[in-house]
């Protein structure tokens, strides 16, 4: 196969840092090919480049064999390179093919031609299979076909090259299967694929080579089927990587949690939780599986207080907590990593040693006589603790804004797991980091548990529950569908599980379907 | 590397001063329109307000109701709340001041004074819990009701100042309070008095709230996350009504002082939009009670020198008003003047 693009050369500084160092990348045409790193090692940024968002400092970019200089977004379209971003672009209240043609209106008399492009871009979509129903507004439809979409509207511009930046980060594990099949038949149909990633499982998947960045520089680019997981996550992370988390049989003591027939409604007041009981002992790690949006989050949400417990009740020690209320849960010992750090675990603006009393803030010694703060114990317990979860950089007047996402997360869980939780809810706990973080938030998890914390784990990584847990529950539609011990699941197991049926239909597809009618 | 603290950054403190000056740059081509030499022009307006005590008074005179909006607008801004309401609110309050101003006699002044400026502060405190309560509680927007109060304030008080409080002479005014419930005068014949004092011990105490207690902390959290306060147990509603107390009852003491130091008396439609120059100040002052104070100087010195300038060349005193328009452009284009300088520096 001959390169269709050929990067000779890259280097981009920004202030205090070189993003790309000298980087020369060869990319094949038709293939799938993955460009991985860790957060900060610089894969967007070249791809930014490539796509002319950014301008390089040095070095060339060939196309087709030919010398090309793209210094802007239209003129990377104009060469066939399609870029489908993290956060998408698009305008909600409009229809699919509106979202598709914005920018590119076929014309006909002066007017635009929507009959026509309605039918080209359904064209386009049943071609490829994307199966996006083009007369849906894009507000009404799932992340997944939004997601899709933002494939259509590269395609409609003839893209020969796309570049896909983390597209499965937003993801539940069936869109993205989807998704793998979608790049199987563009593949097919010729086109070449560039799949920025960080989770090497899906990177052995899908791709046929892939190219691994650290720090800016190149480290190397293997055949997929030539390589293995351990080798990529060295070359990730420039040491030796535990993929698998180190962890002795739980030693499960006597029964602190349990919630008994929960039912929780969300925001809007829809039922989201229906039913719900569970158990949790001191030394164990409870896993909640299941695709995001069946209850996890209603259900996590009413035991920490943040919202109304409907029926039902929650136990912490044989005593009542439902409808207590946030603070009043914080005080009795119970530590929650939230799903969303930037919505609920963090304040960015406040700094770090701010953000490590949340929660606590009502509390000496944070809070002396007359309710003023005690600066004094305040700074002290940011410097042990951002010592003692390793914090970088070490600056507890920095704002938190601007710290890594795994930086941002060893500060919530420097929080959390300073008071030492009685019980512990960790909800999406290493969602968008990379492995090193990964590795040390997950064995933090498991320390926690060797204390004696009962744990409540919810996860939409499969991997992360069954590397994690003890004991496994499979939450569906508001309600529990399954439980297990680690020893009797496996995947196959819990995704049938989780798709709602023993059965094991495959309601996924379905499921994302409905949202268009 | 950005630090989030209670001081200022330097940034915080750059841009203003070089809007100001771009402010003042841009008023100078106005004024050589009109055919006068701007230094000259400046000289006038500056040397009679920031040289000599009687203009040091005058100007601080003017700067004390807007360190107080000022102060108002910014408090109720770190827990995410714009406050267009100060101007009703200090209505409200002058007139709860000189109510009690107006119905005691012989009681020492240690407690008449005391008496009539806290009950204008509660008075402006309650007055914008309303808006407080229905933004908390209903979700209500509190610029749409903090206006729709500033209305119901102006028209609450043209009653109360031509009806039930009148004074008894032809115009809308109330009588004169009582000389215990006075602010003296510092440096007569200015109009400066004890009501300046008040306004620093306001700084300080903003300050102070919002640094180092616990409620001030949890306004801010409130202010810049409401979501990640929920999840610190912090009541985002309870804190939103106390801003809005706290911040109407800041803005009602510009009204205490105009009406307890300055007039001595209410009289209707009083305040030249203190209130509305109060959102300028807080803007100009980053939200930060030390750049509320020299915000609100400056307007104030701007407002002092315009009569001598007026008087002096032949510059119109509406000038002033120019250059302050100026002032609250460039800080909301923050973004552009940044890059004003930045094209300097490269240059």
């Amino acid at each position: 196969m001959e390169n269709i693009l050929e990067l000779k050369n890259i280097t981009k500084r920004f202030p205090g840092v070189v993003a790309n160092d000298n980087i020369s990348l060869d990319i094949k045409a038709g293939e799938i090919h993955a460009l991985v790193g860790e957060n900060g090692s610089g894969k967007s940024t070249l791809m930014n480049i490539l796509y002319g968002l950014y301008n390089a400092d040095e070095g060339e970019i060939y196309l087709r064999g030919e010398k090309t200089r793209i210094t802007e977004p239209k003129q990377a379209i104009d060469h066939g390179i399609g870029m489908v971003f993290q956060h998408f672009m698009l305008v909600e209240p409009l229809t699919v093919f509106e979202n598709v043609i914005l920018g590119s209106e076929p014309q006909k008399r002066g007017f635009i031609d929507f009959k026509g492009a309605e039918r080209e871009v359904a064209r386009l979509s049943k071609e490829y299979g994307l199966k996006v129903e083009t007369k849906s507004r894009v507000e009404d439809i799932s992340v997944g076909q939004q997601q899709r979409l933002e494939i259509l509207k590269a395609l409609y511009r003839k893209a020969e090259i796309l570049i896909l930046d983390e597209p499965t980060a937003v993801l539940t594990p069936q869109e993205t299967d989807e998704l793998f099949q979608v790049m199987r038949n563009l593949k097919e149909q010729g086109t070449t694929i560039i799949f920025i990633s960080h989770k090497i499982r899906e990177v052995m998947e899908i791709s046929d080579r892939v190219s691994v960045l650290r720090r800016g520089k190149l480290v190397g680019t293997k055949n997929t089927s030539a390589t293995s997981r351990p080798e990529l996550a060295e070359m990730m992370v420039g040491r030796e990587v535990l993929l698998e988390v180190e962890k002795e049989k739980a030693q499960r003591g006597e029964k602190i949690f349990s919630v008994s027939d929960l039912e929780v409604r969300d925001q809007r007041g829809t039922k989201r939780v229906k039913g719900v009981s569970l158990e949790i002992h001191s030394g164990e790690i409870l896993g909640i599986a299941g695709v995001e949006g069946n209850g996890q989050q209603e259900m996590v949400e009413a035991i920490t207080g943040l919202l109304r417990t409907e029926k039902g009740k929650i136990y912490l020690d044989g005593k009542e907590l439902q409808n207590l209320g946030a603070m009043q849960v914080k005080k009795k010992r119970i530590g929650y990593i939230p799903e969303d750090r930037h919505k609920r675990g963090l304040i960015l603006d406040f700094n770090v040693a701010d953000n490590m009393i949340l929660g606590f803030h009502t509390e000496p010694p944070f809070v002396q006589r007359f309710f003023i703060r005690n600066e004094k114990a305040i700074k002290e317990n940011a410097e042990k603790l951002v010592e003692e979860y390793d914090v970088r950089p070490p600056n507890i007047q920095q704002q938190v804004s601007t710290f890594s996402g795994g930086n941002q997360q060893k500060i919530i869980a420097a929080r959390e797991f300073s008071r030492k939780p009685r019980f512990l809810i960790c909800s999406q706990p290493t969602r968008g980091l990379d492995i090193g973080s990964i590795e040390f938030i997950h064995s933090q998890i498991i320390d926690q548990r060797d204390k004696g914390a009962g744990i409540l784990l919810v996860s939409a990584e499969l991997d992360e529950i069954l590397s994690l847990s003890d004991r496994i529950a499979v939450m569906y539609e508001g309600r529990i569908v399954g439980e297990m011990p680690i020893e009797e699941a496996d995947e196959k197991k819990l995704g049938s599980l989780m798709l709602g049926g023993e059965a094991g239909e495959d309601k996924g597809g379905d499921e994302v379907e409905a949202g268009t009618k | 590397m950005k630090l989030e603290q209670s001081s200022l950054t330097s940034r915080e403190i750059i841009t203003p001063i070089i809007s100001v000056i771009l402010a003042l740059l841009v008023g100078a081509v106005f004024i050589l329109i009109v055919g006068e030499n701007p230094i000259e022009a400046y000289w006038v307006l500056f040397s009679n307000s920031l040289i000599g005590v009687s203009s040091i008074a005058a100007t601080l005179q003017r700067a004390t109701p807007l360190i107080f909006t000022g102060l108002a607008v910014a408090f109720a801004f770190r827990c995410g709340l714009f406050n267009i309401g100060a101007e009703g609110q200090l209505y409200v309050g002058a007139m709860a001041a000189v109510i009690v101003g107006v119905s005691f006699s012989g009681i020492p002044k240690v407690i008449h004074l005391p008496m009539a400026i806290i009950a204008g502060m509660l008075a402006g405190g309650l007055w914008a819990s309303i808006p407080g309560l229905l933004k908390a509680k209903l979700g209500v927007h509190e610029v749409i009701n903090t206006i729709m109060m500033n209305f119901i304030a102006y028209f609450l008080t043209d009653y109360l100042v031509t009806g039930p409080f009148h004074g008894g002479r032809w115009t809308p005014e109330t009588a004169r309070v009582f000389p215990t419930a006075e602010l003296s005068r510092l440096f007569p014949p200015t109009r400066l008095n004890t009501g300046i004092f008040i306004a620093i011990a306001a700084i300080i105490l903003v300050y102070f709230i919002l640094w180092r207690t616990r409620f001030g902390y949890e306004i801010r959290a409130v202010g810049f996350n409401p979501t990640a306060a929920e999840y610190g147990g912090i009541s985002v509603s309870r804190n939103m009504v106390m801003a809005m107390v706290f911040s109407g009852a800041l803005a009602s003491l510009a009204g205490v002082e105009q009406i307890l130091g300055v007039h001595g008396r209410f009289i209707q439609r009083f305040s030249p939009d203190l209130g509305f120059m109060g959102i300028a100040v807080a803007l100009l002052g980053k939200n930060h009670p030390v750049g509320v104070f020299f915000a609100a100087v400056l307007f104030g010195a701007l407002r002092t020198g315009a009569a001598a300038m007026d008087r002096l060349t032949d510059v119109p005193r509406e000038l002033v008003v120019i250059i302050q328009a100026l002032i609250i452009m460039f800080v909301a284009a923050e973004e552009l003047t940044r890059r004003l300088i930045q094209r300097r520096r490269r240059a």
